[in-house]
């Protein structure tokens, strides 16, 4: 061979040796100054559109505080919003996007169980800080965790535990579930089993609907005949509002209460005040709640003040949150090196907007409170005034899954 | 364990849930029968008519009204869709007008989508008509007791008009031999846009029936299209009585499967269909050689 040419090959190599390791160039390379980015993958098409576009408003309300409180030393933070259609695939692309085009220093985001892992994957190989508002808890399992995941959003362990806690005590120990048949609804039966388990509950029957179910007549009449204290309705979003007006369409409300792990405030608007009137359920957040906590007024008062007088749903609580924590962090730390971000997350208490709350130490779970709603129909003050808030219950780290169920080594 | 009252029960929430099956279905058979057309789009003016109707309902405040405005709005919007989009396309065969008003259906949902928003539109049980009622049986919900006379009476006045009128002689003859009927001098196209805006003001209509026990969302006509297409697979693509029986048949073989066999509810109509396809492939009351 010749000299060129063994030149020529060393060269290659050494190339190709720096290409390899190029992960960390971008690492370091990534802004230490410059404008702070947080990129927020949300589902803005889809089913919950609504909902993820309220994340997006309630977001915008953590960065303009951070900005208007003068940034970081000066340097100003920056929401990149990107559409991951409800779809694992497409999150991860728009992960990838984010991480690799954009340069965003942390990723806040995610509404679906499958898309926060989907989002976390590629979060934890690039060694990004993510922090998930999906509302389910698979991604604290050990198989997904890592340092650089964070769970600002609760799940349906916690808050069905919440509710049973609530309800079976004051209603009664025969429960029958209305389940849809997916992950999801499982994690919801879970919840309320676990908490059941204590106080004696009494499971009757595990009825599994299939996912996006329109017609549930046909489960209704053998609930009906099963009489029990409590229909838990463990399903989300759409077949949460069509099994709510068909159980009281069959008039099951004469003789059993009506329970759901997680009422959503969109939900109880799109299925209308007959259908939901006297459901009881738990909730991140309702903003009522600012009649007795000072934080979520002054969230609600900024909320309205950018929007019209409209109030923040629960989905749009932890948009404003899962941000303005990351922010936090980095105003502790006071850099966006995202070891030191971390390390000031993990050591982070705070009341933003709900109350006290904190990141467990095994799975940076954000332990807080759980809001138990009832809906009404009546003495409503305005018609975004759609709930009760009956109970709260404080935040907890025994109520969530243990870190060992989780797979964790303590 | 067997109960008898919970059997019934279940049955008659299967003939409820079969009323809105054999309506839809009645639409997509009529249009195929007639006018070899398989109407993609039929779930699109399902969720159409209950649009119009809730909107309906908001502005007049009356539901009876609306059961009036939503046949003629979404019929004429059928009658539109027949002149324009799909009457270019007679001749060339079955994929076309199929490729056509499958694009049609996305793009129904969108403006929809657009016009209304993704969420979904609240509706509540029509006054008069909410509660439950004890059949003896158990309690079932009025609404879906109305349902169920509701369509007898549109079932009684279709079977009237194709029966005892002349235009229901062309459409029946229509649907037995088109050619001859165009050399016997009548004009076969304007009876096919008739028969287009009637199938698919039926489909708004059961539509806006359907909506007050269902969410009222841009997907909503989605699962409902698989059933419909089920059940007239099941019936017989074209044959009106057919459409009836197999709406009713499917409906209770849903209803009763939810009840003993939970977990295959929903394959149990797919089973069904896939039996009759086996022992009568051009359905219960159809006609062999139809597809062809």
């Amino acid at each position: 061979m010749s000299e060129a040419n063994n030149t020529r090959r060393k060269l290659v190599l050494g190339a190709a040796a720096a290409a390899a390791t190029s992960p960390f160039w971008f690492n370091i390379a990534r802004a230490q100054s410059g404008t702070i980015k947080i990129g927020f993958p949300v589902p803005l098409t889809g089913p919950f559109a609504v909902e993820a576009q309220d994340q997006v408003r309630a977001a915008e309300i953590a960065i303009q505080e951070f900005n208007e409180a003068g940034g970081l030393n000066g340097r100003l933070a920056e929401l990149v919003v990107r559409d991951d259609k409800l779809n694992p695939g497409e999150a991860a692309t728009r992960a990838l996007e984010l991480i690799e085009k954009d340069h965003v220093n942390f990723i806040v985001g995610s509404l679906s169980s499958a898309t926060q892992l989907s989002t976390n994957n590629i979060t934890k190989a690039r060694k990004i800080l993510f922090n998930s508002i999906s509302q389910s808890d698979t991604i604290n399992e050990v198989k997904d965790a890592s340092p650089y995941t964070f769970h600002e959003a609760l799940n349906p362990h916690l808050t069905g535990g919440a509710v049973g806690r609530y309800a079976f005590p004051k209603f009664g120990k025969r429960i029958v579930y209305l389940t849809a048949d997916y992950a999801y609804g499982h994690e919801m039966v879970r919840g309320f089993q676990t908490a059941g388990k204590l106080l004696g509950a009494e499971t009757l029957a595990d009825i599994r609907h299939p996912l996006g179910a329109s017609d549930y007549s046909a489960f209704l009449p053998r609930i009906q005949s099963l009489k029990p204290d409590i229909l838990a309705l463990c399903n989300f979003g759409r077949d949460l509002v069509n099994s709510a007006k068909q159980a009281t369409d069959f008039g099951l409300k004469a003789t059993t209460k009506i329970i759901a792990p997680i009422l959503l405030y969109t939900a109880r608007q799109v299925g209308g005040p007959e259908a939901f009137e006297g459901i009881l359920g738990g909730t991140s957040y309702y903003w009522r709640l600012e009649d007795t906590v000072p934080s979520a007024r002054a969230f609600n008062d900024k909320f309205r003040k950018a929007n019209g007088g409209a109030v923040p749903s629960d989905y749009g609580a932890l948009g404003y949150a899962g941000v303005r924590t990351v922010l936090a962090a980095v105003k502790n730390a006071g850099t966006t090196d995202t070891e030191k971000v971390i390390a000031a997350m993990r050591a982070l208490k705070y009341d933003f907007y709900k109350g006290p709350q904190y990141y467990r130490a095994c799975d940076h779970q954000s332990v807080q409170s759980v809001l138990i709603v009832e809906s009404k129909s009546k003495d409503m003050k305005d018609k975004n005034d759609v709930f009760n808030i009956v109970s709260v219950e404080a935040p907890n780290e025994k109520n969530l899954r243990t870190c060992a169920e989780l797979g964790h080594q303590s | 364990m067997f109960d008898l009252k919970l059997l019934i029960l279940q049955m008659v929430t299967g003939v409820a849930l079969g009323s809105v099956f054999v309506l839809l279905s009645i639409g997509l058979s009529l249009i195929f029968g007639m006018l070899t057309v398989v109407n993609f789009a039929h779930g699109a003016y399902f969720m159409v008519g209950a649009y119009v109707g809730v909107y309906a309902l908001g502005v007049t405040g009356n539901f009876w009204l609306s059961l009036v405005i939503v046949p003629l709005a979404v019929g004429a919007l059928g009658l539109l869709t027949e002149r324009f989009l799909v009457r270019p396309l007679y001749g060339r065969g079955i994929d076309y007008p199929l490729l056509l008003t499958f694009g049609l259906s996305y793009v129904m949902m969108d403006l929809v989508r657009m016009v209304f928003g993704s969420d979904g539109q609240p509706i509540g049980t029509p006054p008069g008509l909410g509660g439950a009622v004890d059949i003896g049986v158990g309690n079932f919900p009025v609404y879906r007791l109305f349902l169920i006379v509701a369509t007898a009476i549109i079932v009684a006045a279709l079977w009237l008009f194709i029966e005892k009128t002349r235009f229901g002689l062309i459409i029946r003859a229509g649907a037995r031999d088109p050619e001859i009927v165009r050399v016997l001098g009548i004009d076969v196209s304007k009876a096919w846009l008739l028969v287009f805006g009637l199938g698919t003001a039926i489909a708004g209509l059961s539509g806006i029936l359907a909506a007050p026990i269902r969410a009222v969302t841009p997907e909503m006509g989605i699962p409902v299209l698989i059933e419909a297409f089920v059940v007239t697979v099941v019936g017989g693509m074209g044959s009106l009585p057919g459409a009836i029986v197999a709406g009713l048949l499917v409906g209770i073989v849903y209803s009763l499967s939810s009840l003993y066999v939970p977990d295959f509810a929903d394959t149990s109509i797919f089973v069904l269909m896939a039996l009759v396809l086996l022992v009568r492939p051009q359905g219960l009351f159809g006609r062999a050689g139809l597809m062809s």
